[in-house]
């Protein structure tokens, strides 16, 4: 709710906001495309050692690209994305709440909540489907690649298990589920940190604590919008 | 004026403050001195709204803190400069960044801006530090860049929480020149918390310790050092019993 009071404060959270984005998004890149590529390859792998000589080895393509698009894509990054921002996030706010810099905020005449949450939760929620865009994109190739070199599949075959069962909605549900993870990870990062207690213990525990949340929390979501949109 | 009304605070069941009363005039500045953990920085930070009483108010300009809403609470908060223990700057902005924020919210021009951090920085003798980074400084560099923060706001009042804590002697002196002068050069009313008698005595008009929740004694710097309580002048001479 604080957070929503926080929204028309557009002057104070712009411009923090475009700070949160470059840093939750093109700094997030490398780690992502990392965990993609590799989970492309085992995919297409996984997918081959599971199928051989009960179904046609292009379903391949279809395994890849389904599961980069509806599943692993966001889960995994998801997961990922939870220990490097939402750890990161918490450990900020926790380090500043402790030493006196969210009061001095507010002595400041700062609303934390615009200043330090809002730009954050929005920079998470916009920024997420991007970077899990690339991820999505990156595990089709990858996995692409791998049947080209290691599996004696085509490139025609690939592409047309590829576009057997595709939907659009696999790629629309993909992102929409990464944007309900940017803007949990991001929303509990910062209510944990701002609600650290303490000293370095303190910044510790909410640190664990960020991650532990989002993690479970990622989870849950992920079967409710499986239940609620699948 | 600020006034302290019969404010009580407590944290969980340890009461805290209990029945504080206090007036501070325009003008003057007041030292609230008192053992460690006695609630000096506790009610500090009610004046600014930080924390909400349990019981009782301060009234800062005829306005009970604890009733005003958010909106009411800014407005507030615009006209009192707040310098804390260990200075809480902004560790990832610059020392110019760090003065400049608190005036960017109150939509002063950028080339004002740009004059009254120059003016800061020069009235605490740190020119020249201005895209240095809070983790360059020294401990007391902080705290001067800190109350620089809070002198280029222009406020009607400055609170000092424990401006001296931690800090060498002669970094001390410093800092309570520093003080002393920011009083004659724009005229604040200023509340110190501090357990630094020297400081007290250096930077106060008047004095008041606070002791088991309560004022004490309040009085000039004379009648503080002349009195005849027992627990005061204990504490003011610092003897252990």
């Amino acid at each position: 709710m604080d957070m929503v009071r926080a929204l028309p404060d557009v002057r104070t959270w712009a411009r923090p906001a475009i700070v949160q984005m470059r840093r939750i998004g093109v700094d997030s890149i490398p780690v992502t495309l990392f965990i993609a590529a590799f989970t492309g390859v085992v995919l297409a792998l996984q997918a081959s050692y599971t199928f051989t000589g009960a179904v046609p080895l292009y379903f391949v393509g279809t395994l890849v690209g389904k599961t980069m698009m509806l599943e692993l894509g966001p889960v995994i990054c998801g997961l990922a994305l939870a220990g490097r921002v939402g750890a990161s996030m918490a450990a900020e706010l926790g380090t500043m709440k402790v030493t006196e810099q969210v009061d001095a905020l507010e002595t400041l005449a700062y609303d934390p909540q615009s200043y330090l949450v809002l730009p954050r939760v929005i920079a998470g929620t916009v920024m997420f489907p991007m970077i899990i865009a690339f991820a999505m994109a990156t595990g089709i190739v990858t996995g692409w690649l791998t049947s080209l070199a290691l599996l004696d599949l085509s490139t025609p075959d690939f592409l047309k298990g590829l576009k057997l069962f595709y939907q659009f909605k696999d790629v629309w549900f993909g992102l929409f589920k990464s944007a309900t993870f940017g803007f949990t990870i991001t929303a509990v990062g910062c209510i944990v940190g701002l609600a650290t207690r303490g000293g370095a213990e303190g910044v510790g525990k909410s640190t664990t604590r960020a991650v532990v949340y989002s993690a479970v929390l990622i989870l849950l979501l992920d079967a409710f919008w499986a239940v609620v949109l699948l | 004026m600020i006034e302290f009304q019969d404010l009580h605070k407590a944290f969980g069941d340890k009461p805290v403050l209990q029945g504080v009363s206090l007036k501070i005039r325009d003008a003057e500045t007041v030292v609230i001195i008192g053992y460690s953990g006695t609630g000096k920085s506790v009610a500090l930070k009610h004046i600014v709204g930080l924390l909400h009483p349990d019981a009782g108010d301060v009234i800062v300009d005829g306005q009970a803190v604890s009733t005003l809403e958010r909106d009411g609470l800014t407005a507030l908060r615009e006209g009192i400069g707040y310098v804390f223990q260990f200075a809480a700057l902004f560790d990832s902005l610059t020392v110019a960044e760090n003065l400049a924020l608190g005036l960017r919210r109150r939509r002063v021009s950028a080339e004002e801006i740009e004059d009254r951090v120059r003016e800061a920085l020069a009235l605490v003798d740190l020119s020249g530090t201005e895209e240095r980074m809070p983790a360059e400084l020294s401990g007391g560099m902080r705290k001067r860049v800190g109350i620089a923060r809070a002198i280029a706001l222009r406020p009607r009042y400055i609170l000092y929480d424990e401006p001296t804590t931690g800090l060498d002697p002669v970094t001390s002196a410093v800092i309570d020149r520093l003080m002393v002068r920011t009083r004659e050069h724009l005229g604040v009313t200023g509340v110190v918390v501090t357990h630094d008698m020297r400081s007290a005595y250096t930077v106060g008009d008047r004095i008041a310790m606070l002791y088991e929740g309560r004022i004490r004694q309040v009085g000039t710097v004379a009648e503080i050092q002349e009195t005849e309580d027992g627990v005061v002048r204990q504490f003011i001479e610092g003897r252990p019993e």
